[in-house]
């Protein structure tokens, strides 16, 4: 690598060429803030907070995009730079709608953040008329508040690398805004729901549709059966609302703090995770043997399904009709959990945990009421579970380990590993190599489709039938997958498909990360590991040898893809419009 | 075509038509067709000269032509008649009841219609002998016409006539006896400098493109003339737009691009028309596409419009915006050269700029750097425009002063106002206060200033010009052509036109004024592209050569040029009012009260501060403070 020698604030060192003055900087251990630099997928420049003083330029430079060149001298910490950065941030401030005490990003707020860290004392002191703000509640799972929207179009990025892209810019200069074409709702544009927007806003210009005063008032009612469950990905992700380390598993405390805040059963997600790998796998080798539509793709993440009925409402058929394991546990319990415990299934209402925010819009959908009923009522995201947690007054870093109830508190390695890309396939591998073979697998580990890359792809000889299969995470990657797919030369067997990039680790619903964490820290790959380090100290690690599940199918669905199993645990989809 | 003889053979059969060889007695009628010929009224003025000359049976030795814009925006419809031996007649304000006149007397008869020549209007007193032709006008007598040179004179829809002015002998010259280097080294040495604005070297500049290696790069013409108040490049296009094609052909071949963009204004109908007949001619002769004159080398153009965003003449936001895509800026590094248009090595110049480069080759970069000072070669063109008596464009040397370009090609100020100031560069640019008449206009200068060169709008202001007024009129510009892309150019631009509106209604404060000049300076260093960096300059020159207009504004509660509305008062003076009406009658909303013949009054309540009043007393006794 071609090195070059440059001065920072005065310090010598030697970096290699061409990277930025904000990546530069990093080796001499100072951290340039930023506001819109997104690495890789948002580098435009546009919120100039990152200006440094580089030695003979004509004017401050763009930090977040300069090149380093050899012989340059940067300074990131002069009069000069601050008072910019501050008169940038008042000008910000002017048109953000500061009602930060009780915003739902005060804490976490970058723009806040760098405001104390800039000592801006006069909030007005370019004070001036305010543009004419929208407000877009239409979507089932978000708000867009664009009076604290700071123009540092991340969600625009965010969206665009989905290759969604029902977002960008309208009009110009100081009426400038987020929206999306011809100023159409949410609702109205073929949105999947991801949250990637959300989690990439440094403000509270956009959040998930906040749920918990649902879920409070039916803890609090009595007549109300209260059921949680709690998604795969959760129990690593929930630490970092309280501070903890990215990649801490708090599978234990998060079920005390469930337990305390009155849920009447704390159950874990992973037991459908597991129903859906014995359903599933058993539909895989039903359509492999009966000339059924192949490839066949997961069903697991509503994004995807979104994504798929609005872009690829001609290619449903290659969708798995299984619900996914929120819909499939909450189908469960208001059937066979219902029947067995005498309970009404009018009065049970199921929360799920998600780290998804594609999952409130899932709960809404036709053809998932099993009962008769909603098989989820509310759809929680992490960042509300950890909201619910602090306003409970529970210190959650004291909470001692608890165990999920039973018997849907138990799920297998396999399920625990869904919430990473490429963790259904594995487990789906692990069920279905044994059913096709009769014999038992020497490794359970499918190493070729972990990790955090978009697309990996592996290839098995299982009983003489070679299997193709793709994982795939991020819907630019679902969008390279389909085409082949819709185009016929994609001659996979099975694909995973997962909206959020790095699957459900990077969810919509996980707590919020600055950019620069985005940036610098392998977050999605952090969180993975915790989930890989869970499977392998689990003693079940095959969905089908669940005792859980084996109860469930004995008492009541009787084997997979039964019609019991389809009229409880299957599904249908429907081709979207665009826009409408 | 292939060769340069094919090329001289053309030339030599029209070139008669346009330049009348001595001993002719043919007559060359030119009729200005330009967008501000058209719009002042020529098309019937056009269509009556070709009728006329017709039914008179004068076709075989009339010959009338259309032309590209003559430059004297406020004597439109002009007409020319050429002759060979004699002197041009410049007939100005045609119609079409003129032009039959004219036809009569002077295309048959063989006398001159004074009374409507230019030289009639220009004249210094009734005395005064009226000379016929523009060219014997104050208005030409300095200017220098380079990139002009055809517009006015061929007839820009015919290939055939640019081929008879030398046209495409440039890109001949280059194409069988130049290496690119040997083209790249010729435009450094002219000393050519971007006319967009920048004033960047334009030979450095390919030779930037050209020591890139990519399997594809282009050429980017920015006809995106964006500047209120600024019409050279489209006056080019529209009279000669295959010196265009010819110099982005060139440039091509010395930057190693085989494909062209031209970005011009969709508010351009006349131009984008004339261009694309010009695309179309030079593909017929095979002066674009494959193979041109037989040397390998290949070229191809295309036109794309823009919707008439200011931004999208920034060079990146241009490129953005013919990718397709919202038309915003992108940052800086990697410049074009490197990383332009689709992601290409690029090299981008404006209109006058490529204007200059066939004239360059054909006569050397010596001849080129022959003109101008030391450090800016060549011509400028101006549109003129504002307080000033003769509107119109101009091409002047570098190194002609401000108070040469006002008072002599302008012709002064009209209705002997005063010379207060003059913008250069539009809402780019700053003003030059009378005191500065002396500067000699060229990049430097008016960078030392404060200033900038612009691409060549320059508005005159009198005295009867508010500047805080004139700064707060091209903040209202840049608020609106903003991208909204970066923050400060977005919120801060929209700040300072709060705080001088502030100013101007009155209510502005001693602090205004700094926190004015301390947003100016922040916008300017912090603001993503040129359209922000630059936003500033109205207001830190005001503020810099004018800041007792705007102490005036904030601290006498005054606007000394008495513009600004807020701050003006009307007044009637009991001694000198004789009561007789007038104003009372006139006043639009009831205002002034008063008996006949007893002293009136404003009641400043319901005063909308109009003027009528002012305007209609015959007794001198409102006044306006």
């Amino acid at each position: 690598m071609e090195m070059v020698n440059i001065k920072i604030n005065n310090t010598p060192l030697s970096v290699p060429k061409g990277i930025s003055i904000l990546e530069a900087a990093r080796y001499a251990g100072i951290e340039i803030p930023t506001l819109c630099f997104l690495k890789d997928i948002n580098e435009i420049g546009a919120c100039r907070i990152c200006m440094v003083e580089v030695k003979g330029a004509r004017s401050l430079v763009t930090a977040c995009v300069y090149p380093v060149n050899e012989g340059m001298e940067i300074f990131t910490n002069t009069e000069k730079v601050r008072t910019s950065r501050k008169h940038t941030l008042e000008l910000i401030l002017s048109t953000h709608r500061r009602n930060c005490l009780s915003c739902v990003r005060s804490g976490s707020c970058e723009l806040q953040q760098l405001c104390k860290e800039f000592n801006v004392q006069d909030e007005e002191h370019y004070a001036g008329r305010m543009p004419d703000f929208e407000f877009d509640d239409s979507a089932a799972h978000m708000i867009r508040d664009n009076s604290k929207c700071i123009l540092c179009r991340r969600c625009v990025a965010a969206c665009q690398e989905q290759n969604v892209a029902v977002i960008g810019a309208n009009a110009r200069g100081f009426d400038t805004h987020i929206s999306s074409a011809f100023d159409k709702d949410l609702a109205d544009v073929s949105c999947v729901s991801c949250g990637q927007c959300i989690v990439n806003c440094p403000t509270g210009a956009l959040r998930e549709k906040d749920d918990t005063d649902k879920v409070l008032a039916a803890i609090n009612d009595p007549s109300k059966f209260v059921v949680v469950h709690t998604a795969p990905s959760i129990r690593v992700t929930l630490g970092e609302a309280f501070g903890m380390h990215i990649g801490t598993n708090v599978q234990g405390k998060m079920v005390a703090a469930l337990r305390r805040l009155g849920f009447d059963k704390v159950f874990d997600t992973d037991f459908a995770a597991d129903l859906t790998i014995v359903e599933e796998a058993n539909e895989l080798i039903e359509r492999v043997q009966n000339g059924g539509v192949l490839p066949m793709i997961t069903s697991c993440s509503p994004g995807w399904i979104k994504y798929c009925e609005h872009y690829y409402p001609d290619q449903l058929a290659h969708l798995s009709t299984c619900k996914s394991p929120q819909q499939m546990f909450g189908a469960t319990i208001k059937t066979w959990y219902a029947n067995a415990m005498g309970l009404d299934p009018a009065n049970i209402v199921v929360v799920g945990i998600m780290p998804c925010t594609a999952k409130k819009f899932e709960t809404q959908r036709n053809d998932q009421a099993a009962a008769g009923y909603p098989d989820v009522d509310i759809a929680l995201t992490t960042r509300e579970l950890a909201r619910m947690i602090e306003s409970a007054g529970i210190y959650f870093r004291n909470l001692p380990d608890e165990e999920f109830d039973n018997p849907l508190g138990e799920g297998t390695g396999a399920a625990v590993i869904f919430g990473a890309t490429g963790g259904v396939m594995e487990a789906a591998l692990r069920t279905a190599v044994e059913k096709l073979t009769g014999e038992e697998l020497q490794s359970l580990d499918f190493k070729e489709v972990r990790g955090t890359d978009g697309i990996k792809e592996a290839s098995y000889t299982v009983g003489g039938l070679t299997v193709k299969v793709a994982a795939v995470s991020g819907l630019k990657n679902a969008h390279t997958i389909m085409e082949k797919v819709r185009n016929g030369t994609a001659d996979y067997t099975f694909i995973e498909v997962m909206c959020c990039p790095g699957g459900c680790v990077n969810g919509g619903g996980q707590p919020v990360q600055h950019a620069v964490v985005r940036n610098f820290v392998d977050l999605k790959g952090r969180r993975a590991a915790a989930l890989y380090e869970a499977d392998k100290d689990l003693p079940v690690r095959k969905s089908h040898e669940s005792e859980a599940i084996k109860r469930v199918y004995a008492e009541y669905f009787g084997t997979p893809g039964s019609h019991v199993a389809h009229e409880v645990l299957h599904t249908s989809y429907v081709p979207r419009p665009k826009y409408k | 075509m292939n060769s340069l003889a094919q090329l001289k053979e053309i030339k030599d059969r029209t070139v008669d038509k346009i330049v009348l060889p001595e001993g002719s007695d043919n007559i060359r009628v030119v009729v200005g067709l330009a967008t501000c010929g058209i719009a002042a009224g020529a098309r019937p003025v056009f269509d009556a000269l070709v009728q006329g000359v017709s039914n008179a049976g004068l076709d075989e030795k009339v010959t009338v032509a259309q032309t590209g814009c003559i430059g004297v925006c406020q004597y439109e419809p002009v007409v020319e008649v050429l002759q060979a031996g004699k002197e041009r007649v410049t007939y100005v304000k045609m119609t079409a009841e003129k032009a039959a006149e004219v036809i009569e007397k002077h295309l048959k008869g063989g006398k001159v219609i004074e009374e409507y020549t230019i030289g009639y209007y220009t004249r210094a007193d009734e005395n005064a002998e009226i000379k016929y032709s523009l060219m014997d006008t104050p208005f030409c007598k300095t200017q220098k016409r380079v990139a002009l040179r055809n517009c006015g004179v061929i007839d820009p829809e015919s290939i055939d006539d640019y081929i008879a002015m030398d046209g495409y002998a440039a890109i001949g010259k280059v194409l069988t006896q130049m290496k690119p280097e040997d083209v790249i080294q010729c435009v450094k040495d002219s000393g050519l400098r971007g006319r967009g604005g920048g004033g960047f070297s334009t030979g450095l500049k390919w030779s930037f493109t050209a020591a890139n290696k990519a399997d594809q790069k282009y050429v980017v013409c920015n006809a995106d003339e964006g500047d209120p108040g600024a019409f050279m490049d489209r006056s080019v296009l529209e009279g000669d737009p295959h010196a265009i094609v010819e110099a982005m052909t060139i440039c091509g071949y010395a930057t190693g691009a085989t494909e062209g963009y031209i970005y011009v204004r969709a508010e351009y109908p006349i131009a984008v028309k004339r261009l694309g007949i010009a695309i179309e001619q030079a593909k017929e002769y095979g002066l674009l596409g494959k193979n041109i004159f037989g040397s390998g080398f290949d070229f191809d153009l295309h036109i794309r419009l823009g919707a008439g965003a200011f931004v999208c003449g920034e060079e990146t936001a241009l490129m953005t915006s013919i990718e397709g895509n919202r038309g915003e800026p992108r940052p800086r590094p990697p410049y074009p050269a490197v990383k332009g248009l689709f992601g290409k090595p690029t090299t981008e110049n404006n209109v006058e700029t490529f204007a200059n480069i066939p004239q360059i080759i054909l006569n050397g970069a010596d001849w080129f750097a022959s003109m101008g000072t030391e450090k800016s070669k060549g011509t400028k063109v101006f549109a003129l425009g504002g307080k000033i008596n003769n509107t119109g464009l101009v091409e002047i040397p570098m190194g002609t002063t401000l108070g040469e370009i006002i008072n002599e090609i302008g012709g002064g100020i009209p209705n002997g106002k005063k010379f207060k100031a003059a913008q250069t560069g539009g809402p780019s640019g700053g003003c030059i206060p009378a005191s500065l008449s002396d500067t000699e206009i060229d990049y430097d200068n008016l960078t030392a200033i404060g200033c900038m060169m612009g691409s060549g709008g320059l508005i005159v202001m009198d005295e009867d010009t508010c500047m805080v007024d004139i700064a707060k009129f091209f903040l209202n510009f840049t608020v609106d052509e903003s991208c909204g892309k970066c923050s400060p150019c977005r919120i801060g631009t929209m700040r300072m036109k709060e705080i001088l509106e502030k100013i101007t209604d009155g209510k502005g404060t001693l602090e205004d004024i700094d926190k004015l000049e301390e947003l100016a300076s922040h916008v300017k260093a912090n603001s993503l592209c040129g359209l922000g960096q630059t936003a500033p300059n109205p207001v830190l020159a005001t503020l810099r050569f004018f800041r007792d207009e705007y102490i005036a504004h904030v601290v006498d509660k005054k606007c000394p040029a008495g513009v600004c509305k807020a701050l003006l008062n009307y007044s009637i003076d009991p001694e000198k009012c004789k009561g007789c009406t007038l104003c009372a009658r006139n006043c639009p909303v009831g205002a002034i009260s008063g008996t006949v013949k007893e002293p009136h009054t404003i009641d400043r309540s319901i005063c909308i501060k109009c003027g009528v009043c002012m305007q209609n007393c015959k007794f001198d006794a409102i006044t306006r403070a």
